[in-house]
Order: C-alpha cells, then sequence, then structure tokens
C-alpha cells in the first residue's frame, strides 16, 4: 500500500526521488480521512517552494486542507489533470494523481522525512 | 470520529456523496442519539411549553409535531426545537445535543407555571431512517402502520418489539422517520433496520451527509445559520413565529424588529467561480464586505456549490452577484431562491 521507495511526511504527503527531482502527492491515508476530493489548487511551475510550507490545498466535500511540501525547491511541473479529475486523488493517490514535481534545492531535507514502515507505525496502518 | 459536542461521531461511513446519494434515492440511516431530549409534564406543561417557544403550541393536536425556537428575551436562538405533543400534559422536546444542558436550564428559569421539566436525554436513543425507501425498511420492523403517520406527526408503537417513539419528521429534506428507542436497545434495533434495509441499498450516513443533505433543503444548523447573536425573523424562519399567539420569551423584541425590519437576512447562494464558500468565510458586495457565508458544500445532488450567507436585508434578495472571499481571492457566486432541493411528492 505504501511504497517503499516513497518518503513521507508527518502532514501525509509522500515523496518520490528521480535525480534531484522529487515528485510530491498526497497519501492514501490522508485521501480516506479527507472523504470525496472535489478541488485541488496548485502552485504555479517556477514558484518557489519551503519544506514544511503550504504548496496548495486539496478540499474534501467536508474541509479544505493544506498540502505542506516534503522539501525545498523550484515547481517544475504540476498535475494539470487533477483540475478536471480531483477524484483521482481518491482512487490513485500513490500513482496518477501526484501533485508537482519539485527540482530540489536541498535534498538533505530527505533525511527528515519517514520510511514507509515508519509512516505505517505513525498512522497505526495494518501492514 | 470526530468529537461533536462531547460525543464520538462518525463524519462518513463509506464516503459523504455515497450516503447522500443513498438517503436521496433510496434509504439512509443515522445514530441521531447525540440529540438531547427534554419533557415536560404537568397541568399547565402547555402554557410552560408554550411561553418558551416561537411556534403555536395551542395549535398542536396530540400526536402532532412542529419546529420551534427556544430564544432569548433579546430575541436570540438558545436552539431550535422540535416540539411533540404526547398528551394535554406531556411535551417532548427534541433538542440540540451540545445546547441540551443549556435549553433545560433555560426553561426552568422561565417555570412560573405548574409544570415539570426533566432533562431526559440519557434515556433516549435516536436513530434516523431517511430516504424514499424509509418506511418500507421500518415498517418491517413494527405493527404500527406507518402510513397513517402524517407528516409532522408521530405515534408510540413497538419497534422490534421495544417500546418506541416513531416520528415522521427528519433533517435530510427526504421522506423519513426520526425513532426515539431505549439506548439499550439501540445497536440492535441499528441493525435490524440495517437487516431490513439490504433489499433497498441501506447505507450508515454520518455527520458529513447530515450536513450536505440538510444544507439542500436548506434546514438550519445551531452556530451556522443560528445562534444567540440571531433572530429567526434574520434566519428566514419567521413561520415558527406566532407574534399573535400571546406572550412568549423573545416576544417583545420580535415585534420591534419586524416593525422596525431586520437589518441582515438569510439568503443562499450558488458559485459561479471556482471554489467553495465555506462558513465564516466573507461576502462581499459591489467590493465591500457586506456578510458572511453560514453554511457551504458542493451539493451532490445538484451538482454545484452552494451555500447560506448574511446580507443586508435590503440586498438579501435573489439574483444578485456577490463574492466570496476564499483564501483571500474574491471569488464570484450568485444569491438564489431556496430550498436548493426539495423532494418531489
Amino acid at each position: 500500500m505504501y511504497p517503499d521507495n516513497f518518503r513521507y511526511t508527518k502532514e501525509h504527503e509522500w515523496l518520490l526521488t528521480e535525480g534531484d527531482t522529487g515528485t510530491v502527492g498526497i497519501t492514501d491515508h490522508a485521501q480516506q480521512e479527507l472523504g470525496d476530493i472535489v478541488y485541488v489548487d496548485l502552485p504555479k511551475v517556477g514558484a518557489k517552494i519551503e519544506a514544511g510550507k503550504s504548496l496548495g490545498t486539496v478540499e474534501s466535500v467536508k474541509a479544505v486542507s493544506d498540502i505542506y511540501s516534503p522539501v525545498s525547491g523550484e515547481v517544475t511541473r504540476i498535475n494539470e489533470s487533477l483540475a478536471d479529475a480531483p477524484e483521482k486523488l481518491n482512487s490513485d493517490p500513490h500513482g496518477e494523481a501526484w501533485l508537482v514535481k519539485i527540482r530540489m534545492s536541498a535534498p538533505e531535507e530527505i533525511q527528515n522525512l519517514m520510511s514507509s514502515a515508519d509512516y505505517q507505525s505513525y498512522i497505526g496502518a495494518e501492514k | 470520529m470526530v468529537d461533536f459536542g462531547g460525543w464520538d461521531m462518525p463524519v462518513q461511513y463509506s464516503g459523504i456523496i455515497d450516503e447522500h446519494n443513498a438517503v436521496r434515492n433510496g434509504v439512509g440511516i443515522f445514530d441521531v442519539s447525540h440529540m438531547g431530549e427534554i419533557e415536560i409534564r404537568g397541568p399547565e406543561a402547555g402554557r410552560l411549553t408554550d411561553f418558551v417557544t416561537t411556534n403555536a403550541v395551542q395549535k398542536l393536536k396530540v400526536g402532532q409535531a412542529h419546529y420551534s425556537g427556544l430564544l432569548y428575551e433579546h430575541g436570540g436562538f438558545v436552539d431550535d426545537i422540535l416540539v411533540h405533543k404526547v398528551a394535554g400534559d406531556h411535551y417532548f422536546l427534541c433538542v440540540n445535543a451540545s445546547n441540551q444542558d443549556k435549553d433545560f436550564e433555560h426553561i426552568r428559569a422561565h417555570n412560573r407555571f405548574d409544570a415539570q421539566v426533566e432533562n431526559a436525554g440519557a434515556r433516549y436513543a435516536q436513530l434516523a431512517v431517511q430516504g424514499p425507501k424509509a418506511r418500507a425498511t421500518l415498517q418491517k420492523l413494527t405493527p404500527v402502520d406507518l402510513a397513517a403517520i402524517k407528516y409532522y406527526w408521530f405515534t408510540d408503537g413497538d419497534v422490534c418489539g421495544v417500546p418506541a417513539r416513531i416520528a415522521h419528521t427528519g433533517y435530510t429534506g427526504e421522506d423519513g422517520y426520526e425513532i426515539y428507542i431505549p439506548p439499550t436497545e439501540a445497536v440492535r434495533i441499528w441493525n435490524e433496520v440495517m437487516n431490513a434495509g439490504a433489499g433497498f441499498g441501506i447505507k450508515p450516513a454520518g455527520l458529513g451527509a447530515r450536513n450536505t443533505l440538510r444544507l439542500e433543503a436548506k434546514m438550519a444548523l445551531y452556530g451556522h445559520e443560528i445562534d444567540a447573536g440571531i433572530s429567526p425573523l434574520e434566519a428566514d424562519l419567521g413561520w415558527i413565529v406566532k407574534l399573535d399567539k400571546g406572550d412568549f420569551v423573545g416576544r417583545d423584541t420580535l415585534v420591534k424588529q419586524k416593525e422596525a425590519g431586520v437589518r441582515r437576512k438569510l439568503i443562499g447562494f450558488e458559485m459561479r467561480g471556482r471554489g467553495i464558500g465555506r462558513d465564516g468565510y466573507e461576502v462581499f458586495l459591489d467590493g465591500a464586505a457586506a456578510g458572511w457565508v453560514t453554511s457551504g458544500s458542493p451539493s451532490p445532488t445538484l451538482n454545484k456549490n452552494i451555500g447560506l450567507c448574511y446580507l443586508p436585508a435590503e440586498q438579501s434578495h435573489p439574483g444578485k452577484t456577490i463574492q466570496v472571499m476564499i483564501r483571500s481571492q474574491p471569488v464570484d457566486a450568485v444569491t438564489v431562491e431556496t430550498p436548493f432541493y426539495k423532494r418531489a411528492k
């Protein structure tokens, strides 16, 4: 359920790194907690993002939640398909519904994130 | 689970939209045992009930219920409630969980009649069975002829072999029943209702769906559309205020408000721009702050983003373009007629 090659935040985002690029999404646990997701607000390409700061919002029927960036850097791509199909965040949060790609300025920040095993014990998920 | 007035309650089971649609198209069951109950008894029970509420208690027949307001002298809401006339000397009030103790104290403080007031919440669990298939579901579990209970009437009878109060009421804008049962039997009756409704696709529904359903039907939620600072005339609830029925707590203020006109009034809106106007968001008219959103949500039935807001009374009519401030950005919306959803009879 929670891929081993991802890193995770306490705020329920995931990060997948390839070279100096990090792909960010929300976890399956997050989408379950949020329920039916109806809007996603993402930053613009080129935006400078700081680790731990809001990079956008996800909105479900019930509530609005900030998305916190796992790492610092510059946004190089956003997942534009989510504007018309935010429900993908419920159906495929670890895959098709990634949110943004960031060119990381401080890759050492990855050390602050949780492994899959740590994240699962953090949320009390059953393996 | 969330804390709701001290009760652990599920926001959702299978998902708000799924649960919402089950109630609109089939049947859903809500555990609303958190709701409070207050019983007023004695020869002057009717006089006390009438004196502390806005609607005309004298007009209620035995077995009939109505929606009403419990007001402060200054015209603001202590609570919004359902009043059931069980007998000439016995009234049964269903009140909001978080207001129960405050309501009880308020009623007692105004009890200058020969009436007994009991805070009876602990004696009742409540299940709401709601949706076009609610009657067919519940009928399997009771000898009472449900079709004979008119809307906003109730009867006492057995459900699953247990004495219950069966009310043809609800908070969803859909047909349905609210049953008051002994707490010790609540889990068993819940399970039996789930079995009885299985063929109709019954779903358990949580606070999330309860909110979207009541909002589409424009039913007020205490703490949102109404509170201690809002009068029923402002909340578009003039229909539960019977100024000609005789004296009641808050009447003097409402008479003055009616003569002078209220300053602000509740109105529905639909978002035009991208976004959801949620409760507490500011509303702008012609570039200036003019009011606030009381409730806002996607409407699963209408597939629009809807809400309710307060605007200056003279501006509070359908067809006005407004802006809702969503995370510091003004987003267009337009005021509309309510309710947003009305079931076909």
